[in-house]
């Protein structure tokens, strides 16, 4: 196994009596692909949450590489190389597609503070931002306000301004949610493309998907980790049929 | 980098800042007092003077989106620094008015860091808190500021040694004018830098900033203080073109006036709070000749139509319009 790009030891988090992460355990190499899955409510979202520093953890550590990133801020992890996408779009609505993925350039190399010189004379940061939105077919409509942009490129564009961060760590937060399904399997051959630098770990319902994409599946059931192994494991494990089977709708 | 060597997409966004006709035409347009109304002088004075305070507003309120109902606390504090060194004997204006920038900055430096921390309504009742605290504050040390009765005795001495600051508001105009102007230059510069693209992105979404590495608090900071340096500049222009500074200055009052001339205008479009200065001012003037106790009733049925029809104010309107008849054409 490669050496850990993220991990996390003992992460426990309530909301009042709802436990929705206890003895978290998780652990992604470099350069693979992980899927995450698990019922509606089983704390996806809020492990993601927690390892991004969006939510404080009740216990426990997070580790990026060696380094423990627990007591950053969301900022300074996304700096350190670790970034998420969003369930819900989470976007810059009157910004354009190019405008977003600049600003997310100019965060990362600095620019942002300066206020003296005009946004297009960084332009070594527009060209790079430019260049993500075509690798990711965006830049076409790159010049329109986010919010005209059609749902599947809205999708698109949560991609890209992870990317945009120069992660070593990508965490995405179903990025086909609401996309039909002929077109989640073009976005997640987008993702299946990235540099293998970058370490993926993605939520995801479609087990089609998640079998095609995934190296190995981390199956998550009311805040504890049920299982975690290669896709035909997860596919023949007893104890993953019965949550999917056993009532509990996935969805 | 030159302009001929500008990519496709670093030419897109050039193209969205650059000049517009319409925009050397209003500052011509500013002028035009000097030459038609040499008897309104001294509004045009205090109309440059509201607009640099509501264009103070617009850099945190419409480009971050931080929501304050306390920025008359620069406002007055950098009106009391002017009038109370003029007071004290240094009458010259430049130097007058640096202090009172200065002044002004520090006040909001130091509350810039409770302001980042917040949003929404919590944001309100802060800046409205602060506000009150200060005005309140100013109000009990009578022996410094003159209390209810206003800071008396401010005498300046004449711009650049040579112009006097007379009763037609020639002097004034010019001098309140030209700061407005620079300062205007410095925002819109500040508004298309990587640093402008910055706050907007807070404005558009605070949750996604983190989220994309970008320290919002930092950048809030910055952005407050530097608005807080502009309204302290509105406020000391007011302080030595008028020669007095009162209570009002700090008071809840300016806080919500200038709150209703950047909606009026527009929020978010640099010429929003010119603009809407200009309206309330002038429609201050000529509708408190014939019933001043209306005046309130009629500000207040304009803001609901202008919320209701106009949402991004007088200046979206016209935008809007523009772009029908455009189209149309
Ligand atoms: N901020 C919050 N406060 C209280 N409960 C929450 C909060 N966020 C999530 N939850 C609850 O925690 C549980 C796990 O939610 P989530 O992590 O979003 O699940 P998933 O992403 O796996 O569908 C759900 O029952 C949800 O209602
Ligand atoms: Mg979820």
């Amino acid at each position: 196994m490669n050496a850990l790009a993220l991990a996390t030891r003992g992460l426990d988090k309530s909301f009042g009596s709802l436990v929705v992460a206890k003895d978290i355990e998780l652990k992604l190499p470099q350069g693979e692909r992980y899927a995450l899955i698990g019922p509606n409510g089983a704390g996806k979202t809020t492990l993601i949450n927690l390892m991004t520093g969006m939510l404080k953890p009740d216990r426990g550590h997070i580790f990026l590489g060696e380094k423990d990133i627990t007591a950053l801020k969301p900022e300074e992890r996304v700096k350190c190389g670790l970034v998420r996408t969003f369930q819900i779009n989470t976007l810059f609505p009157h910004l354009s597609a190019l405008e977003a993925v600049t600003l997310t350039v100019c965060e990362r190399r600095g620019y942002a503070r300066s206020w003296w010189r005009k946004l297009p004379a960084y332009g070594d940061a527009v060209e790079e931002a430019h260049a993500i939105l075509v690798s990711l077919r965006l830049a076409a409509s790159c010049y329109r306000p986010t919010r005209e942009l059609a749902y599947g490129q809205q999708r698109l564009l949560e991609i890209a301004l992870a990317l945009a961060t120069k992660p070593k760590v990508l965490l995405l937060d179903e990025p086909a949610a609401g996309v039909p399904q002929g077109e989640s399997a073009e976005l997640f051959s987008v993702i299946s493309d990235l540099s293998r630098d970058i370490a993926v770990l993605f939520i995801e319902h479609d087990m089609n998907v998640v079998f095609r994409f995934a190296h190995r599946i981390i199956v998550m059931v009311g805040g504890r980790i049920l299982v975690e192994g290669t896709p035909r494991e997860i596919a023949a494990d007893v104890r993953v049929r019965d949550v999917y089977l056993g009532g509990t709708r996935h969805g | 980098m030159t302009p001929f060597t500008l990519s496709e997409p670093q030419r897109h966004l050039e193209a969205q800042i650059r000049w517009q006709p319409v925009e050397l035409a209003f500052w011509l347009a500013t002028l035009l007092p000097f030459v038609f109304a040499p008897n309104y002088l001294v509004l045009a004075s205090q109309i440059a003077i509201t607009a640099l305070f509501a264009l103070s507003l617009d850099l945190i309120l419409g480009y971050a989106g931080i929501v304050s109902l306390g920025h008359a606390a620069y406002f007055g504090f950098g009106s009391y620094t002017a009038g109370l060194i003029a007071k004290w004997g240094w009458g010259e204006p430049l130097t007058g008015l640096a202090a009172a920038a200065v002044a002004a900055g520090v006040l909001g430096y130091a509350t810039s860091f409770i302001i980042a921390r917040f949003r929404h309504l919590a944001l309100i009742m802060i800046t409205l808190g602060l506000g009150l605290l200060l005005a309140e504050a100013a109000n009990s040390a009578g022996w410094l500021t003159g209390g209810a009765d206003g800071l008396q005795g401010v005498r300046m001495w004449k711009l650049f040694g040579a112009f006097q600051f007379d009763l037609y508001g020639t002097t004034a105009y010019t001098y309140s004018l030209t700061i407005l102007f620079l300062a205007f230059l410095l925002a819109r510069r500040l508004i298309n830098s990587p640093f402008g693209l910055a706050l907007r992105g807070i404005r558009e979404n605070a949750v996604r900033m983190p989220a994309i590495g970008a320290p919002s608090p930092a950048h809030i900071r910055k952005i407050y203080t530097i608005a807080a340096v502009m309204a302290g500049v509105a406020g000391g222009l007011l302080a030595q073109t008028t020669e007095t500074v009162s209570l009002e200055t700090l008071g809840f009052a300016r806080s919500a006036d200038v709150l209703v001339i950047l909606i009026l205008g527009g929020a978010g479009r640099l010429y929003g709070g010119l603009v809407g200065a200009i309206i309330y001012m002038v429609a201050r003037d000529q509708f408190s000749g014939i019933n001043p106790q209306y005046w309130y009733f009629w500000i207040g049925t304009l803001l609901i139509a202008v919320v209701l029809f106009l949402p991004n104010g007088v200046l979206g309107g016209l935008t809007r319009l523009m772009r029908l008849v455009r189209s149309a054409a």
